[in-house]
C-alpha cells in the first residue's frame, strides 16, 4: 500500500514544519489579531470614512462611459448601440420565423405543427428514431401545456445566443490556447465573469445596450462564452502532438491544421463545451427577463408573484425540456458518421426529411388559414397539471410543517445563529494572516501574497461585514453539500442503475430555475438563515455529487484488483484505495460546489439575508453601478481565493499520491 | 439603437410625406413601436394591455417589455422604453425619482387609485388577539407571533430592506415588542402568507393595497396613530416625545404613470392618451381580479375590460383621433 504510505509522509509541509508547527504559528496569529482589534476597533470592521470611495467611482465611471466618452466621430454609447443595433437583425429573423410573422412581407410564423414535426424529422435524421421521439415529444409537451409563444420567444433567444456565444468561446479559445500570455489574461477575465452574479452585472448593461432582446442575448452571452472557451483551450492541448505532426507532414498550411486537424482531434471536449453554452443559456432566460426579454423566463415570474406554483413548476420543466432536446441534439449531430450516400439513391431518397419536413410546412402552412388551432395552438387544446403540483405544496406545508418545527428551530437557535454570530465577529486583521498562512502552506508565498491581496481588497471595498456573512451561508452550505453529495456519488459509482437517475436529477436541478423552490422552501422553513442555507443546497451539491461519481469511476482497475487481492474488505478499499485515488476530482467537485453557492447567494437575497447578495439586489433600485458590481467582485473574490487554495491543495495531493508528473 | 430607428424612420416618414402629400400630422406620428413596460403582477399586466391594446386602436403599433421594477426607470431615461402605467408611491419612489432628476423621464400624472401600505393579517387572528385592528391590541397579544428565531418578541414580516420603510424605526419608537424580519422579493411575502394561513398560525406582514391579495385572502390592516408629515421630522409630534416614526403610514398614497421625456415629441396623441388614463380602485381590482380569479390570460383580461367599459376610456382618447373599426 504505497500510496497510502506516501500519504501519510505527505503530511510534513513543504518548509520543514509539522502540522502542530503551522497550528502554533496559527493560534498565535489569530491571538495577536484578537488582542490588537481590543485595542483599535477598526481591526476588525474599517469604518466607511477611511476607506477610498470606490463605489462612487465605479458608479461615476459608468456614467462617463454612457454619456461622456467620446472617440471624435462617435461616443461609446454609440458603438455599444450600434452593436445591440447589429444583433437585433439575426434576432429579428428568428423572432419571425417563430412566433412573429413577417411584417413587411405577408408571410407568418411556422405552424406549430410543422415545427413539432420538424424538431422530430431533425432528431430522426440526425440520430435515429429514439433522438427523433425525444425531440417531437418535448416539443410537443410545449404546445399541450399552454407554453408555445413563450418558449418559442425563448427559442429565438437561444437559437441566437448559444451559436454565437460558442464561436466567440471557440475564437477566444484558439488564440488562448496558441499563446500562453494571452491565456493568462483570457482566463483571469472568464474567472471574474463566471464569478460574478449576473444580477449584479444587468445595471450596466442595460446603460450601454438597452433594455429587451438583445440585452438579455448579452448577458447570456457573457455568462455562456466562458465554458466553450475553456474547453477549446483544454481540447485544443491536449491534441496527441503525433496528430499534428501527421498533419504537418501531410502539408497542411497553418489553417488547415488548425480546421482540418486539432480541431476534430479535440471535438470531445470541444462538445462538453457546446453542452454547457447551451445549460448556461437557458439557465439564464429567468435572469434575462428582468432586462426585457421576453419568453419562459418572464411567464415564470409572473406565475410566482401570483404564487402559482404549479404553473411555475409547469414553466419550468419547459425550460428544461427545451435545454435537453437542444443539448442531445447537438452532441448527436457531433458525433455523427458522415454518411457517404451513392449518386444511384437518387435525390429525392437522399433528402427525404428534408422532402417530408417541406411536404408538412405546405400543408400545415396552407390549412393554418381555414382550420383553427393549425398555426398556434388553441387554449382547448391545452392541459395543466398545475393543481396537483399546488395541492402536493399544500400537503407539505400543512402536513410537513409541524414535524419539521424541532428540526428547524433547534437548527435555527443553537447551531446557525450561534455560527452567525462567530462569523460576524471576525476581525479582518486576523482573517487576512491566517488566509495568507494558509496559502504558505499549501502554495508557497506567492499564493500566500495572492490570496491576501484578494481578502484585503474586499475590505478595502467596504463590504467586510456583508462578506462574512456570505462566507457563512457558504461555509454550513458546503459542509452539508458535502456531507450529502459525496455520499450520493460513491453510491453511484457503485451501482449503475443509480447512477442513471442520480444523473437525470443532477441535470434538473441545474437547468431548473432556482426561482422556483425558493416558495416551497420559505413555506416550510420561514425566512431566515436555514431557509437560505437549505435552497444553496438543491443547487451546488449538483457538482459534489457529479465529480465524486467521475473520479471513482477513474480509478485504474488494475489497483483495485490488486487491492482485493491484498485481502482488503469493500470498506477498506473504498477508504484505502479509491477515495484518496479519487481525491483530486473530489476537490474539483468541492471548488465547484463553492462557487455554485456563492452563486446561489445572489438568488437567495430573495428570500431576505444580510449578506453580499443582498448589497447586489438594493443596488438596483438606486442604479448605484458601483454598489453593485463591487459586491459582485467581492464575491468573485471569495470564490477566487476559495479555488486558488483549494487548487493548491489538491496539487500537493496528487503529487503525494504520484498522479502527476 | 433609438437614435438608428429614429433616423430611418424620420426618413421614412418624410418620404411618406413627399409621395402622399398629407399634410398635418396622423396617428400614429411615427410608426415605430411604442414599447410598454410590463411588470410581473396582475394589475399592472392587465392595464399595460389596456394601455396597449387601445393604442393599437387609435392605429399605433405596440411592444410589451417585461421588467424589473428597480431597472425599468433608468431604461425609460435612456429612452429604452416608453412608459409605465403604475408607478407606486410606497415601493418605487426612490428609483422613480432619481430618473425623474436625470431629465429623461417625465411623470405622467395620477391615477384615482389610492395605494396604502401597511402592516396586515388575516381576520382570522382577530380571534386570537380581541380588539384589533388597532395596534396596541397587537402589541398586547405579540407573543402570538413569536418563532424560536424571535422569542419572546413578536415576528413581523417586513418588506425588503431596500424599500426605505423604517418599520424597525417605528417598532422602536413605538417601543413594541416586535421585530421586524424583512423579505429580499414580495413573492416571499406571500410564500410566507400562504403557509401560515393554511394551517391558521398567527401572522403579521407587510401588504399593500389594490393587489391580488384582498381577492384571495380575508385580512385588514393595523390601525396606527393617524400618518402626519410632522411625525417622520419632529420628534415631539406623536406619543414619543423624543423619536420621529412613531405614527402609522400614509393611507392614501399615490398611483402614478411614467414616461420616457421624449414620448410626448415623438407620439403627442399617445402621450395625451397616458395621461388621460385614469383608474379607480375598483376598476383595478376588477381588471386584475379577472385574471386571478377567473384564470383569463393578461391579454384577455385586457380585451374584456376594454368591451365592458367603453364608457371609462372612451374619455381618454384624445380629439380627433379615430379609433378606426
Amino acid at each position: 500500500m504505497t500510496v497510502v504510505g506516501a500519504a501519510t509522509r505527505g503530511r510534513q509541509g513543504r518548509h520543514g514544519l509539522t502540522r502542530t508547527g503551522w497550528l502554533a504559528i496559527a493560534a498565535v496569529v489569530a491571538l495577536v489579531a484578537v488582542a490588537f482589534t481590543g485595542l483599535a476597533p477598526w481591526a476588525g470592521t474599517p469604518p466607511a470614512e477611511v476607506l477610498p470611495p470606490t463605489r462612487a467611482w465605479v458608479t461615476q465611471f459608468f456614467k462617463w462611459l454612457a454619456r461622456d466618452l467620446d472617440f471624435g466621430i462617435v461616443t461609446f454609447r454609440d458603438l455599444t448601440r450600434a452593436m445591440s443595433w447589429l444583433l437585433d437583425w439575426p434576432l429579428a429573423w428568428s423572432e419571425a420565423l417563430l412566433y412573429e410573422g413577417f411584417r413587411s412581407v405577408p408571410v407568418g410564423s411556422l405552424p406549430w405543427v410543422a415545427v413539432v414535426a420538424g424538431a422530430a424529422l431533425l432528431g430522426h435524421w440526425i440520430g435515429g428514431r429514439r433522438l427523433g421521439l425525444l425531440a417531437g415529444l418535448g416539443f410537443l409537451y410545449l404546445a399541450v401545456f399552454g407554453f408555445w409563444k413563450p418558449s418559442m420567444q425563448t427559442l429565438s433567444l437561444i437559437v441566437v445566443t448559444a451559436p454565437l456565444a460558442a464561436a466567440l468561446g471557440l475564437a477566444l479559445g484558439i488564440a488562448a490556447a496558441r499563446n500562453r500570455r494571452t491565456e493568462a489574461v483570457v482566463t483571469a477575465a472568464f474567472d471574474v465573469m463566471q464569478s460574478v452574479p449576473h444580477l449584479a452585472y444587468l445595471a450596466p448593461v442595460i446603460v450601454l445596450f438597452g433594455f429587451g432582446q438583445v440585452p438579455g442575448l448579452i448577458a447570456t452571452a457573457i455568462f455562456a462564452m466562458p465554458p466553450m472557451a475553456r474547453c477549446t483551450i483544454l481540447g485544443l492541448r491536449t491534441v496527441p502532438p503525433e496528430v499534428i505532426e501527421a498533419g504537418r507532414m501531410c502539408g497542411c498550411s497553418r489553417g488547415q491544421l488548425l480546421w482540418r486537424v486539432a480541431i476534430p482531434a479535440a471535438r470531445p471536449t470541444l462538445m462538453v463545451g457546446v453542452n454547457q453554452v447551451i445549460m448556461q443559456s437557458l439557465a439564464m432566460v429567468v435572469i434575462a427577463s428582468l432586462i426585457g426579454a421576453v419568453g419562459l423566463g418572464y411567464e415564470l415570474l409572473f406565475s410566482l408573484q401570483q404564487l402559482r406554483l404549479g404553473k411555475a413548476v409547469e414553466q419550468g420543466v419547459a425550460i428544461v425540456i427545451m435545454a435537453v432536446v437542444l443539448d442531445r441534439l447537438s452532441q448527436a449531430y457531433a458525433r455523427r458518421k458522415p454518411e457517404h450516400a451513392t449518386a444511384a439513391e437518387g435525390w429525392p431518397k437522399r433528402h427525404a426529411h428534408l422532402l417530408t419536413f417541406a411536404g408538412i410546412l405546405v400543408m400545415t402552412a396552407a390549412s393554418s388559414f381555414v382550420v383553427p388551432g393549425v398555426g398556434a395552438p388553441l387554449k382547448a387544446m391545452t392541459v395543466t397539471t398545475a393543481p396537483l403540483w399546488d395541492a402536493a405544496v399544500k400537503w407539505m406545508t400543512v402536513n410537513l410543517f409541524d414535524a419539521l418545527e424541532v428540526f428547524r428551530d433547534g437548527l435555527t437557535v443553537h447551531v446557525l445563529i450561534p455560527l452567525r454570530h462567530a462569523f460576524q465577529w471576525l476581525p479582518w486583521a486576523m482573517v487576512v494572516p491566517l488566509v495568507g498562512l494558509l496559502g504558505l502552506r499549501l502554495g508557497g508565498a506567492r499564493l500566500a501574497v495572492l490570496v491576501m491581496a484578494m481578502i484585503a481588497l474586499i475590505v478595502a471595498l467596504g463590504f467586510w461585514t456583508p462578506a462574512l456573512i456570505t462566507a457563512y451561508y457558504t461555509t454550513v452550505a458546503v459542509i452539508l453539500c458535502s456531507a450529502i453529495g459525496i455520499p450520493i456519488g460513491v453510491w453511484a459509482a457503485r451501482n449503475e442503475a443509480v447512477a442513471r437517475v442520480v444523473q437525470a436529477v443532477c441535470d434538473t436541478l441545474q437547468t431548473f430555475p432556482s426561482f422556483i423552490y425558493l416558495i416551497p422552501v420559505i413555506m416550510l422553513f420561514r425566512v431566515g438563515d436555514l431557509a437560505i442555507i437549505i435552497a444553496i443546497l438543491g443547487y451546488a451539491s449538483v457538482p459534489a455529487v457529479r465529480l465524486t461519481y467521475l473520479g471513482l469511476k477513474r480509478v485504474p482497475e488494475t489497483l483495485i484488483e490488486a487491492a482485493t487481492a491484498a485481502g482488503c474488505t469493500a470498506r477498506q478499499r473504498l477508504w484505502k484505495v479509491e477515495l484518496p485515488l479519487a481525491f483530486p476530482e473530489i476537490m474539483l467537485g468541492l471548488n465547484q460546489t463553492i462557487m455554485m453557492a456563492l452563486a446561489m447567494t445572489a438568488i437567495t437575497a430573495l428570500i431576505g439575508s444580510r449578506d453580499l447578495g443582498q448589497e447586489i439586489l438594493k443596488a438596483l433600485p438606486d442604479a448605484d453601478t458601483g454598489r453593485g458590481v463591487l459586491a459582485g467582485l467581492s464575491i468573485a473574490l471569495i470564490g477566487m481565493t476559495a479555488d486558488r487554495l483549494i487548487g493548491a491543495w489538491s496539487r500537493t495531493r496528487k503529487r503525494q499520491l504520484g498522479l502527476a508528473s | 439603437m433609438t437614435g438608428w430607428k429614429l433616423g430611418i424612420s424620420a426618413s421614412v416618414v418624410a418620404l411618406g410625406v413627399a409621395l402622399g402629400g398629407t399634410a398635418y400630422a396622423e396617428v400614429p406620428e411615427s410608426s415605430d413601436p411604442v414599447r410598454v413596460v410590463l411588470n410581473n403582477w396582475t394589475s399592472q399586466n392587465v392595464l399595460a394591455n389596456v394601455a396597449g391594446q387601445l393604442l393599437e386602436r387609435m392605429g399605433y403599433a405596440v411592444e410589451y417589455k417585461p421588467s424589473d421594477t428597480q431597472l425599468q426607470f433608468t431604461a425609460m431615461a435612456n429612452g429604452d422604453m416608453d412608459f409605465q402605467v403604475e408607478v407606486w408611491e410606497g415601493s418605487m419612489w426612490p428609483a422613480f425619482k432619481e430618473a425623474l432628476d436625470t431629465g429623461g423621464l417625465v411623470d405622467a400624472g395620477t391615477h384615482d387609485a389610492v395605494t396604502r401600505e401597511e402592516w396586515w393579517y388575516p381576520t382570522y387572528i382577530e380571534e386570537v388577539c380581541p380588539g384589533l385592528p388597532d395596534w396596541k391590541a397587537l402589541d398586547a397579544c405579540a407573543d402570538k407571533f413569536a418563532t424560536a428565531e424571535t422569542s419572546p418578541k413578536g415576528r413581523f414580516v417586513g418588506p425588503p430592506a431596500d424599500w426605505g420603510k423604517h418599520y424597525s424605526e417605528r417598532i422602536t419608537a413605538l417601543n413594541m415588542n416586535f421585530v421586524e424580519v424583512p423579505v429580499g422579493q414580495a413573492a416571499t411575502l406571500w410564500a410566507e402568507l400562504v403557509s401560515a394561513v393554511e394551517r391558521k398560525e398567527p401572522v403579521v406582514l407587510f401588504n399593500w393595497t389594490p393587489n391580488f391579495i384582498e381577492a384571495k385572502f380575508e385580512g385588514k390592516f393595523v390601525e396606527f396613530p393617524d400618518f402626519d408629515p410632522a411625525c417622520h421630522e419632529d420628534p415631539a409630534w406623536g406619543s414619543n416625545p423624543d423619536a420621529i416614526y412613531d405614527c402609522g403610514a400614509p393611507k392614501q398614497g399615490w398611483l402614478k404613470k411614467g414616461a420616457w421625456s421624449g414620448m410626448e415629441a415623438k407620439w403627442p396623441k399617445a402621450y395625451e392618451f397616458l395621461v388621460k388614463m385614469n383608474f379607480s380602485n375598483a376598476q383595478i381590482a376588477k381588471a386584475a381580479d379577472m385574471v386571478d380569479s377567473d384564470g383569463l390570460s393578461p391579454e384577455e383580461a385586457a380585451t374584456k375590460w376594454i368591451a365592458e367599459n367603453e364608457d371609462a376610456w372612451r374619455a381618454w382618447i384624445p380629439e380627433g383621433v379615430d379609433l378606426g373599426s
